[in-house]
């Protein structure tokens, strides 16, 4: 049984699922550079911005709010922007004396960081959209399409298909790991230099095991006739509505980004 | 009882009742129920077959015997000891567990190393080991084979040494995941005349009727999640109808 | 599921558009390279292959060893995939992981994967892997080349977080005098993980299918060649490996080092702003005060300044390697005089 599930992918019938992964795909990016360009403490276009993926959530019958609870999980890499709070000057909201030295945690501080963590917080929302609306392959298939050389986009394509299968190969292996280590008490556990000598003989045997594998698949492939290239199906021209969906995603994303950084007040 | 006994000692384990597994509930994470309540008692040197279709629960449940699966509801004792998270290590010096694919339990360049694995990780000393892992290989009848590498063995033989890698902890309790899976009658009837002279509480999934019939006194049908039968299996094989019921037909 | 150490997989948001674009390009311009170099080298047989290795480097990164209470080792795999793939290969499949991470799992951002895949698929791998060459050319035998891919995989684990700092500093996310000795401390400690795996994964390999190996690795682990030593030997057989690795690091620090200068330090146009210049602090952390040369200004200093960081991180490397390849000589030389007892 696999833990691993490897597609955030959730059916539903709606005007976003229903939409191309190139559309997609490009207005998702475009919404993240959007986020990343607004100003410090420009809350209030953030606040926006977040709403805009709760509209489009509820639109793509996903509840407006899981992309924001699901969401949560990118947060603790916040740590790494936590020592804005102390470390820009500014107006001192509170002192924490810490022996030799003391920790100043400023009010423009807070806001970079706030700033930063919420950005990251609705960038991740909307990746986690594109996932929710937009099986897989579809996703592939529009980076081909978007010029993304073959080499990269095939073996995207192959590694997801076999992701599952050698991971819960790593996880048997684990398991048969742990199931060996057993103890009386006392001192056990062997050496942690042992220890780290058998997670690489693991990871050496999943990779004679991969490569063995591939040459089946290799073999299966050349069975079916394959001849040395993979023919890409050629992607079928964007709809007039579909060019239009881009077109007006885009133009709100400018005016948005105009806006933000003109006249929606910031901190 | 006298009152004079320290409350530290706990009772020896009752040998007639060395595995108890008492109303066994486990649901999975993304919430399938996989067990529905099992209960089972089996005594010290039992040999136990588990049978039953395909998803009926044999592998969930026989990973609840060395702790992989922790019960959502209900007991699992083995040797007196309740299998939780905190006695997980003990419990697994006692009961070995080889798995149906001998290339998940076989990570080391050599036999040898393989099958020191559990000794060492154990913390005994190196000639106890070296001793364990000669001892070992020569129940499963591969002694010379210390310097080979796993990889280059046959099925067969890597399945002998997976069951070596667990028998080098000297477990009271053997569980195996079909072990005949895979083997050409040669290898079957060595399986059957290794597994015959083991002296510990076997526990084993198959689907091999024939394995079943020569080798376990005692038969046991999981499907559904729930035993539906648990008895001597000459009686329980003999009986197309509770067979054919779940899936399964006779040797 | 995030198996993989959080730490180097930076979500949107935390490096700013300048340096995500910047470092998009770079990672576009190396890997289209690696593109063309594989496609001179791999035939139809590497279609499946690839992909199946990546997910093996996925698969593989689930694997730990416990070292110490709750904390327990991983590997990235950028060394190994380099030496067991080929560099051009091996960098191909680590963008291939770090994409798939981001898109399924959402583990790294998009528009910073340009940054993510540079420092883990590119420096963490090419530049490991041109390390090694180095390191492994200064030496004979099997046991040699394991050093020396241990010691590439650690500093590439080391210069992958320690540009990951760089660029959080330059994206005024965290200042660089705490995100630089917090990313290079921790992980000079996940990089020892890195070594021990990589090195164990390889001496497998060689022991079990040595034919799986590159040619190059195959044939030293088989006994059928030895490479020359010595330092002029390395630097001859790894000439293009040490060239790409410098080239590459200029080229970042020269495309950055603009957003550096007319990118005013965050801190100090506060500073500025609220008249608090006198009164900033001595900071128990300052290691690069400005990162700038007395006597150069602006750009031009901070672009000699990493120039000169590159250098010196070459420089310790090799020196190590030479320590260590010297002392190794020394002690072959001792046990030929008194046999060993068992």
């Amino acid at each position: 049984m696999s833990g691993l599930s490897l597609d955030r992918y959730l059916p539903r019938e709606s005007p976003i699922h229903a939409l191309d992964a190139r559309v997609k795909f490009v207005v998702t990016i475009a919404f993240i550079l959007a986020v990343s360009l607004l100003p410090v403490g420009s809350f209030a276009a953030i606040g926006i911005a977040w709403g805009a993926v709760a509209i489009l959530s509820g639109t793509a019958k996903l509840g407006p709010f899981r992309p924001a609870r699901n969401a949560f999980f990118a947060l603790p890499f916040v740590l790494a922007a936590l020592p804005l709070v102390f470390t820009r000057p500014g107006e001192e909201l509170l002192t924490l004396p810490f022996g030799l030295f003391t920790l100043r945690a400023t009010l423009e501080g807070l806001i970079a960081f706030l700033t930063i963590a919420l950005k990251s917080w609705v960038a991740v929302q909307a990746a986690l959209l594109l996932a929710y609306t937009t099986p897989f392959h579809d996703l592939i298939d529009a980076l081909r399409a978007l010029r993304v050389p073959g080499i990269f986009v095939t073996t995207v394509s192959f590694m997801y298909r076999y992701l599952a299968v050698l991971s819960d190969e790593a996880s048997r292996m684990l398991r048969a790991r742990a199931a060996r280590s057993g103890s009386r008490g006392g001192r056990s556990g062997g050496t942690l230099r042992w220890r780290a000598t058998v997670a690489g003989r693991i990871v050496g045997a999943l990779f004679i095991r991969a490569y063995e594998r591939s040459e089946r698949v290799y073999q299966a492939m050349l069975a079916r006739g394959f001849e040395g290239t993979i023919r890409p199906r050629t992607a079928r021209a964007l709809h007039r509505a579909e060019w239009a969906a881009l077109a007006i995603a885009v133009l709100l994303l400018a005016a948005f980004e105009t806006a933000a950084q003109l006249w929606i007040p910031a901190a | 009882m006298t009152r004079s006994r320290p409350a530290e000692v706990p009772a020896p384990p009752d040998p007639a009742r060395w595995i108890e597994v008492e109303h066994l509930h486990f649901v999975y994470p993304n919430g399938y129920e996989a067990l529905k309540g099992i209960d089972l008692v089996i005594a010290r040197g039992e040999k136990v077959a588990l049978i039953g279709p395909n998803g009926a629960g044999k592998s969930t449940f026989l990973l609840h015997l060395n702790g992989i699966h922790l019960p959502s509801h209900g007991r699992v004792r083995v040797a007196g000891l309740d299998v939780t998270k905190e006695t997980v290590k003990r419990v697994r010096a006692e009961v070995g567990l080889v798995f149906q694919d001998p290339d998940d339990q076989l990570f080391s360049p050599t036999v040898f190393e393989d099958v020191a694995f559990g000794p060492i990780h154990m913390g005994l000393p190196p000639d106890e080991v070296h001793h364990r892992v000669e001892a070992a290989l020569a129940k499963v009848g591969m002694s010379g084979f210390e310097r080979r590498a796993p990889f280059h063995l046959s099925l067969g033989q890597r399945k002998r040494v997976a069951l070596a890698t667990v028998l080098s902890m000297d477990p009271s309790v053997l569980v195996l995941d079909e072990p005949s899976a895979g083997l050409d009658p040669r290898g079957r009837r060595e399986l059957i005349g290794l597994l015959r002279s083991l002296d510990q509480t076997l526990i084993a999934s198959t689907h091999d009727m024939r394995l079943v019939a020569e080798v376990f006194p005692r038969t046991v049908i999981i499907d559904e999640g729930r035993i539906v039968a648990d008895g001597p299996t000459d009686r329980i094989l003999a009986d197309d109808a509770l067979l054919e019921a779940h899936g399964l037909e006779r040797p | 599921m995030f198996p993989v150490p959080f730490l180097l997989h930076a979500p949107d948001g935390f490096f700013s558009v300048p340096v995500s674009v910047a470092f998009w390009i770079v990672t576009a311009a190396v890997l289209g390279i690696a593109v063309r170099q594989a496609n001179r080298t791999l035939d139809e047989r590497a279609i499946p292959t690839l992909g199946v290795l990546a997910a093996f480097i996925f698969a593989a990164q689930m694997v730990n060893f416990q070292v110490a209470g709750g904390t327990s080792g991983h590997l990235l795999g950028g060394v190994l995939a380099a030496v067991l793939l080929g560099p051009w290969a091996g960098s191909i499949v680590m963008a291939c992981v770090i994409a798939v991470q981001a898109l399924v799992f959402q583990d790294g951002g998009l528009v910073v994967m340009g940054a993510n895949i540079f420092n883990m698929g590119i420096i963490g791998t090419l530049g490991g892997y041109a390390l090694y060459r180095a390191i492994a050319g200064l030496g004979r035998g099997w046991r040699w080349q394991l050093v020396a891919a241990g010691v590439a995989a650690w500093f590439a684990v080391e210069a992958a977080a320690i540009v990951t700092s760089f660029q959080l500093a330059l994206s005024d996310t965290s200042p660089l005098n705490v995100a630089l000795p917090a990313m290079a401390g921790v992980h000079a400690l996940i990089g020892l993980g890195e070594a021990a795996i990589t090195v164990a994964a390889l001496a497998f390999i060689a022991a079990v299918r040595p034919d799986l190996l590159q040619a190059r690795e195959r044939a030293i682990a088989t006994g059928q060649a030895a490479p020359a030593g010595g330092i002029w030997a390395a630097l001859r057989s790894g000439p293009a490996w040490l060239a790409a690795g410098i080239v590459v690091s200029a080229l970042v620090v020269v495309i950055l080092a603009p957003f550096a200068s007319s990118h005013p330090d965050g801190l100090e146009r506060v500073a500025i702003d609220k008249g608090f210049e006198a009164v900033a602090k001595a900071n128990p952390y300052e290691i690069l005060p400005d990162y700038t040369i007395p006597g150069l200004d602006g750009t031009a200093s901070t672009i000699v300044s990493g120039l000169i960081g590159v250098v010196i991180v070459l420089a310790v490397a090799l020196g190590i390697a030479r320590i260590i390849a010297a002392r190794r000589a020394a002690r072959l030389e001792q046990r030929k005089e008194a046999p060993a007892a068992t």
